[in-house]
């Protein structure tokens, strides 16, 4: 295991992960908000909640990176190919699991059969994520498949 | 058995927060749309009652009808009261808080008809014909045994249990036919799954059970209202139905639950308001926060925020429950339509539309949401900056209107009105504190040049009024709201004058009101919401006993149980377009609460 190439690499790759997700809501592709809809967890302050949940999704994509370093190492190949194809099963299982099960976890989400009660307020991601648009699905994949190549391309197997 | 479409008046509605079903007062179920406001229909009778599909319950021949929903709730009773007995049916869609739903298992959607005879004995026809997909499809309906009757939609799961044995019809559906003597019940539960396995819910004792939780949760958010005085039942009857049309995962209201209900009779103004509205938001956010409604107001701007975030700058005019764009519009050419009015359109064109007087609606819903005590993150205030921005670039251009208008647009009085609004609140949001950093002399500046606009240009000295739009010589309802939104006083010589035309002129019988000339000219009814604007106007300039007389004429126009369409027919009073209409109901409670206000103001003066 290269720990320092983990380290480089995998805080590189969450930035750009980070600011592709980022810069796909700035630009109207998706409503989807990591690091609101992570620190809603915590607390119910649009402003508190987009910091705190900056933090724990950089710290969700550092151990993260270190899943996709472990698979590396055991076939001991490192290649843009084999990240993007990590980074691609990624991003499927965010958008049809993790996505998907985040009302049952998260305390400030509704699900769809809520109602007639208002108690929570933040929508359910929905299917693929798609009640945040559309292309939701799109961003999460290429997101995902980029930070994947960028760890296959420059972490170093030991 | 496809018996002729009751009139629009004679439906009720009932739902869970996320679906809703009309209800004749002949039993029969004839509009039903589930898992969601905007899905397919599954009985849809009430568009066409040849295919639509239909689940009736009720006496065979003639007799007496009186309908109520029970007190503060949406759980609606008929009553049969026949030659041979007496029945109540008790229509309802089970609900209840979230923590009751984590003891046990609760369908997604069920809807459940309790028949009960009161006296003597009646004879009952039960028929049930459901037809997916707006009619297009006439299912097969499994016999399950103990399990029910099956019916596979796609992937989703329709279930009918039931306390008798149904036979299938010959041609299509489910019927029975028997005797109920004095004392005897019978359920039936109706269940929608999405997922599998689904949830087969018992009757018997777990229906009264249901009916008991559905009462208390309904009871229990009527009694949250803060509203006590005059006309107290039509305001928490219109609450109860804005909570009916709300989707409680997303905290979105849609507009109506139904499609294509004619604004005219054999007409071709057939639309489909299953989606949100933005035109709606600061009389949503108005009336839900004066009624105390405060989970339910925060949940809607939640929604409004969350929903126009993929389009700013830009708003669109309507989105669906999830802020998506509605599907295009198109038309179902195998239905008649109610009436043969035709023909049944479902997604809306409204999406193509520009109206301006959006940008000032989510700007003053804010402005009122907030008050004095909220803070705005800073998100919120990017966007309200946005729309400021949007507003400055953009209000000399034409645009369709809060009508929607599909002919030539215009420069509307009341898109500039609410362009103005837009300006204004956002600088007593900044001289609050509230928004920092806009650059508030040059919103000062456009503010002003819009107030000329509207006080030279849509002012006609030849009809003595604000007009419709700038150059135009026709008179519009819209304008009263001048005074509403503070942009003059409704006791001014000009809003005063302007009163009195639009009455001359829009107003066919005492309490009801024309939009505008072009409705009037194409036979359209009167809108019902512009009678409560009228209430509203008055109880401004404190007229207070010329408004409470126009506010029990308008009331008197609702059906039996309290609900209003779009229009009215002046005519004859029967309601014309889709029902019950949000927006007229928001009317009903933005009326009261100005008529509680002007109260309030005088008795403080007077002490």
């Amino acid at each position: 295991m290269n720990w320092s190439s983990w380290l480089l690499w995998g805080f590189v790759s969450t930035v750009v992960l980070t600011s592709i997700l980022a810069g796909s809501q700035g630009f109207g592709m998706t409503r989807m908000n990591i690091p609101y809809l992570l620190g809603t967890i915590f607390t119910p302050s649009r402003d508190k909640a987009k910091f705190i949940g900056f933090f724990l999704h950089f710290i969700n994509g550092w151990i993260f990176s270190l899943i996709y370093v472990a698979a590396f190492q055991a076939l001991q190949v490192a290649t843009w190919w084999f990240g993007a194809t990590i980074g691609f099963v990624h991003g499927v299982f965010v958008l049809t699991m993790a996505l998907p099960v985040l009302p049952a976890l998260h305390p400030r989400m509704a699900n769809e059969q809520y109602g007639p009660t208002v108690v929570r307020q933040l929508e359910p991601p929905g299917f693929l994520g798609l009640h945040y648009g559309i292309r939701t699905p799109l961003t999460v994949l290429v997101a995902h498949v980029i930070f994947g190549i960028i760890l296959g391309t420059f972490y170093v197997v030991k | 058995m496809a018996a002729a479409a009751s009139k629009i008046q004679d439906y009720a509605i009932i739902g869970d927060g996320r679906s809703a079903a009309l209800i004749s007062k002949h039993g029969s179920l004839d509009w039903l749309c589930w898992p969601r406001f905007d899905s397919a229909s599954i009985f849809g009778a009430i568009i066409d009652p040849r295919i639509g599909g239909r689940w009736s319950i009720h006496p065979v021949g003639d007799s007496q009808i009186n309908r109520r929903y029970v007190d503060n709730t949406n759980v609606l009773e008929t009553t049969f009261s026949h030659s041979s007995g007496t029945i109540v049916l008790t229509d309802f869609m089970a609900v209840t808080s979230e923590k009751e739903k984590t003891r046990q298992l609760w369908p997604e959607h069920e809807l459940i008809r309790l028949i009960k005879c009161k006296a003597g004995e009646v004879r009952v026809v039960v028929e049930f014909d459901p037809r997916p997909d707006y009619g297009r499809t006439t299912p097969f309906i499994m016999d399950a045994g103990k399990l029910g009757w099956r019916v596979n939609i796609g992937k989703n799961l329709l279930n009918l249990r039931s306390e008798i044995k149904l036979g299938a019809n010959t041609n299509a559906g489910l019927s029975a036919s028997l005797t109920l003597k004095v004392g005897e019940a019978l359920a039936f539960s109706l269940t929608f799954s999405g997922e599998s396995p689904a949830v087969l819910t018992p009757l018997g004792d777990a229906v009264a059970e249901k009916l008991n939780l559905t009462t208390d949760w309904w009871r229990s958010w009527a009694a949250k209202s803060n509203y006590h005085g005059p006309y107290e039942r039509s305001v928490i009857r219109s609450a109860l139905v804005l909570k009916l049309l709300s989707y409680a995962p997303s905290g979105a209201i849609i507009a109506a639950p139904t499609t294509s209900l004619p604004e005219r009779i054999a007409g071709d103004l057939n639309w489909d308001y299953r989606f949100a509205w933005l035109r709606d938001a600061s009389f949503t956010v108005h009336a839900l926060f004066g009624l105390g409604y405060k989970d339910d107001s925060e949940a809607f701007v939640d929604w409004l925020l969350h929903a126009t975030r993929l389009t700013r700058p830009q708003l669109r005019v309507v989105y669906d429950v999830f802020g998506e764009c509605p599907p295009r519009e198109c038309e179902l050419m195998q239905l008649r339509g109610y009436a043969s009015s035709c023909p049944v359109r479902i997604g809306n064109a409204a999406i193509e539309q520009l109206q301006l007087d959006l940008y000032g609606e989510v700007v003053e819903a804010v402005s009122h949401f907030i008050g004095d005590d909220k803070r705005l993150d800073r998100d919120v205030q990017k966007m309200l900056q946005q729309c400021a921005e949007y507003v400055c670039e953009h209000w000399q251009e034409a645009d369709n209107g809060i009508w929607e208008e599909r002919d030539e647009r215009r420069h509307y009085t009341h898109s500039l009105l609410m362009c103005w609004v837009a300006l204004d609140r956002i600088l007593k949001m900044h001289a609050r504190g509230k928004v920092s950093g806009i650059p508030a002399q040059k919103y000062e500046t456009e503010r002003q040049r819009i107030r000329e606009e509207i006080e030279t240009r849509a002012w006609s000295t030849k009809l003595a009024a604000y007009v419709q739009a700038i150059g135009s010589e026709d008179l519009d309802a819209s304008v009263l709201l001048l005074a509403r939104h503070g942009f003059e006083e409704a006791f001014s010589q000009r809003m005063q004058q302007t009163h009195a035309s639009i009455r001359n002129r829009l107003a066919p019988r005492r309490g009801l009101l024309h939009r505008n000339q072009q409705s009037k000219d194409r036979h359209e009814g009167a809108f019902a919401l512009c009678s409560f604007w009228e209430v509203d106007f008055l109880a401004r300039c404190g007229n207070r006993s010329e408004a409470h007389e126009i506010f029990r004429a308008a009331l008197a126009y609702a059906n039996d149980v309290g609900l209003f369409a779009e229009e009215i027919d002046p005519k004859n009073g029967d309601a014309l377009g889709n029902f019950p209409q949000g927006f007229t109901h928001l009317g009903v409670i933005n009326a009261a609460l100005a008529l509680r206000e002007s109260e309030s103001v005088t008795d403080s003066s007077g002490s």
